[in-house]
């Protein structure tokens, strides 16, 4: 085995591949959070996204189609749960519990005649630079253009909750919708802004999945990514960038303790499977000591139903 | 009116007694791991429910059941609910299903790779898939440049231990310089975790890939980095046309019509069933002419070999990691050894996880 630089730099660029879909469905799950709705059905809406990406690829062959069409999907079958919980006023938990196990049935449903077709090579970005600069090269080239989206998109997510007005009208609302809806802020239709907004990111993580990560459709394909990303999101205290970088430490170490499996180090590997939970929980707890920040982030009205008295 | 009613309400009766000895709503019950399109194992026992049904008895199955407290509750549910006879396909299936067995004494139980038959109504059946194992092994010793077998297992179970040791013991028959480096996802099926286990191997100098889990991703990694591999359960061929070389395919279908048949005609006995190449049980894929000519023709003779019983994939001498010896020369191992197996053969990397 060789631990040289440029091996190194596959190393890092395989993990951020594959932390990918965490880093897109908790982003998107901390928008809807953030206002204030605690929306469970990330993996079922991933699952949406996967099937949908993959059918509109399979019939349309036109692979920015299939990536539209899954957020498309995303945003669809979560108008169902705004729907429900925003106009309806059911209860959070057990509406976001009910769209991931539609959603997986769904998608096996959708999924019977797309199983067993090879999924479409996908294009990356700047292959030649990837193979001609060492450790830097697999690092920052040859990835999909969704990679690259996936990681700028924390950076615009803290941008959007801090320095912008809108963002800042979302954190009220999620804060409290009571004095939100006082100042005159529609609460209802900034929460279903904020749900469809989720369901997109989470169709585009299912369609990384089906169409990038492992290009072809299988029932379940998401295996509970969908909710790591959920706990992603509290355990880095609903801050953008924490998520990231747990999205980061999970993935890396699922891939290291691979490695270390086929080098052959002699750790129970049992341990070194439940090593990414562990690290992930330990590391996020420990930068996110600070309880002033962890008060100013979480979203006082988390999962509690909003309706205006008239 | 009431006499009207009495006369359907009896010819009801009849018609239903009737039905039941006739074995009209006569039903088998499957239960799967995973999905039914996961392209592999569960897909494969899907195929044979089909033929179940396609030689006109009715079935019903019930997919993706976790291993453990879920699958009782689902096995009793499918004994309660009026099926005769209930397939239960997986490993972990196994205390489930004698548990509900005691209990439905009139039901029939058949258990996969199993080896627990605690009631008279269990029976178990197996394929002799190291037997695919062995001609994977001799495969991958004469196609591999780096000398590194990478191999995805799913459970420290001996059915998966068999099938490592078995491979090994056939490639370092054809090129004694031969490693095999194993990485455990315990899981059978999680396609993004089968593609990042493949990569880690690869990354780390494997150039054969091989998979004890259950989706096709493993092999789409390996074509995508231009390594070779092979099949588990069904033809994944399409999937990575330049990467397999062959597969190995599990085929219930006869396995399953005949036992259903039996069972509806009275015949059913408690038995273990363990077959292989010679019954077709285990079938291998069409062989990539990537590999050569000679060598296919080299093959296709130990698959015949094996298949009449001339060749045995476990034949002595074999030593275990430390070298004391297992199978001692001249003599082959015989089934009870092979289905407890428990131990790596000499050759193998690193420990079994306890």
């Amino acid at each position: 085995m060789s631990l040289d630089i440029s091996f190194i730099g596959i190393l890092i660029g395989s993990i951020m591949a594959s932390s990918v879909p965490l880093i897109l469905a908790a982003s998107g799950e901390l928008i809807t959070e953030r206002s204030g709705v605690l929306n469970l059905g990330v993996e079922g809406m991933m699952i949406i996204g996967a099937i949908s990406g993959f059918a509109l690829m399979v019939i349309t062959d036109n692979l920015f189609i299939a990536i539209v069409g899954s957020m498309l999907s995303g945003v669809i079958i979560s108008i169902i749960f705004g729907f429900l919980t925003q106009s309806l006023l059911t209860n959070h938990v057990a509406t976001g519990l009910a769209l991931t196990i539609f959603g997986i049935g769904l998608s096996a449903m959708l999924g019977k005649n797309f199983v067993g077709i090879p999924g479409k090579e996908f294009p990356i970005l700047f292959s030649s630079l990837r193979e001609s600069i060492p450790f830097f090269g697999p690092i920052l080239f040859g990835h999909s253009i969704v990679l690259y989206f996936a990681f700028a998109l924390p950076f615009l997510t803290n941008y959007f909750l801090k320095k912008t007005k809108l963002g800042l009208v979302v954190r009220a609302v999620g804060d409290s919708p009571v004095s939100a809806s006082n100042q005159g802020i529609n609460v209802i239709l900034v929460r279903y802004c904020c749900i469809l907004y989720g369901g997109a990111m989470c169709g585009l993580a299912g369609a990384y999945l089906s169409l990038i990560y492992t290009p072809q459709w299988i029932e379940n394909m998401t295996a509970g990514r969908g909710w790591i990303a959920l706990a992603l999101v509290v355990f880095a205290t609903w801050s953008p960038i924490k998520v990231l970088i747990g999205a980061l430490i999970f993935g890396g170490i699922t891939i290291l303790q691979l490695h270390m499996q086929a080098i052959g180090f002699r750790i129970p590997v049992q341990f070194l499977s439940a090593l990414p939970y562990l690290m992930t929980i330990i590391v996020l707890v420990v930068i996110s000591r600070d309880s002033r920040k962890i008060k100013l982030n979480t979203p006082t009205s988390l999962g509690r139903i909003f309706y205006k008295e008239k | 009116m009431y006499k009207n009613f009495f006369k359907y309400l009896i010819s009801a009766i009849f018609l239903l007694g009737f039905s039941v000895n006739s074995n009209a709503d006569f039903k088998v019950g499957f239960v799967y791991v995973g999905p039914t399109g996961d392209h592999g194992w569960t897909f494969q026992h899907h195929e044979g429910r089909n033929a179940v049904e396609a030689a006109g008895i009715k079935t019903t199955f019930v997919e993706s059941v976790p291993e453990g407290a879920d699958a009782e509750r689902v096995i009793r549910q499918l004994a309660q609910s009026g099926h005769d006879l209930i397939f239960t396909t997986s490993f972990g299936y196994m205390d489930p299903t004698n548990k509900v067995a005691k209990d439905f004494p009139n039901v029939k139980f058949e258990h996969a790779t199993g080896y627990k038959r605690e009631h008279s109504n269990v029976s178990t059946y197996s394929a002799r898939f190291y037997e695919g194992r062995t001609l994977l092994g001799h495969i991958a010793g004469k196609m591999t440049k780096t000398n590194t077998i990478g191999y995805i297992a799913s459970f420290p179970i001996p059915e998966v231990i068999r099938g490592i040791n078995a491979m090994t013991l056939a490639a370092q028959k054809v090129n004694p310089n031969i490693k095999t480096k194993i990485v455990w996802v315990f899981t059978w099926y999680d396609p993004g975790k089968e593609a990042e286990a493949a990569q880690a191997l690869i990354d780390q100098g494997a150039d054969i890939i091989m998979q004890h889990t259950d989706s096709t991703a493993p092999v789409q990694t390996a074509e995508k980095a231009g390594v070779w591999s092979f099949g588990q359960a069904s033809d994944m061929q399409r999937f990575a046309p330049k990467s397999i070389l062959t597969s190995i395919i599990d085929d219930w279908a006869p396995y399953y019509v005949e036992r259903a048949i039996a069972a509806r005609d009275g015949t059913w006995n408690q038995q273990d069933t363990w077959h292989g190449l010679k019954e077709g049980m285990v079938a291998m894929g069409p062989y990539n002419s990537a590999m050569g000519a000679d060598l296919v023709k080299e093959v296709e003779q130990l698959q015949k070999d094996l298949a009449s019983g001339k060749v045995h994939s476990f034949t002595g001498p074999i030593y275990d990691q430390k070298g004391n010896i297992l199978v001692a020369e001249g003599k082959v191992a015989d089934d009870g050894m092979l289905a407890g197996m428990s131990v790596y053969v000499k050759g193998v990397e690193g420990d079994i996880p306890k």
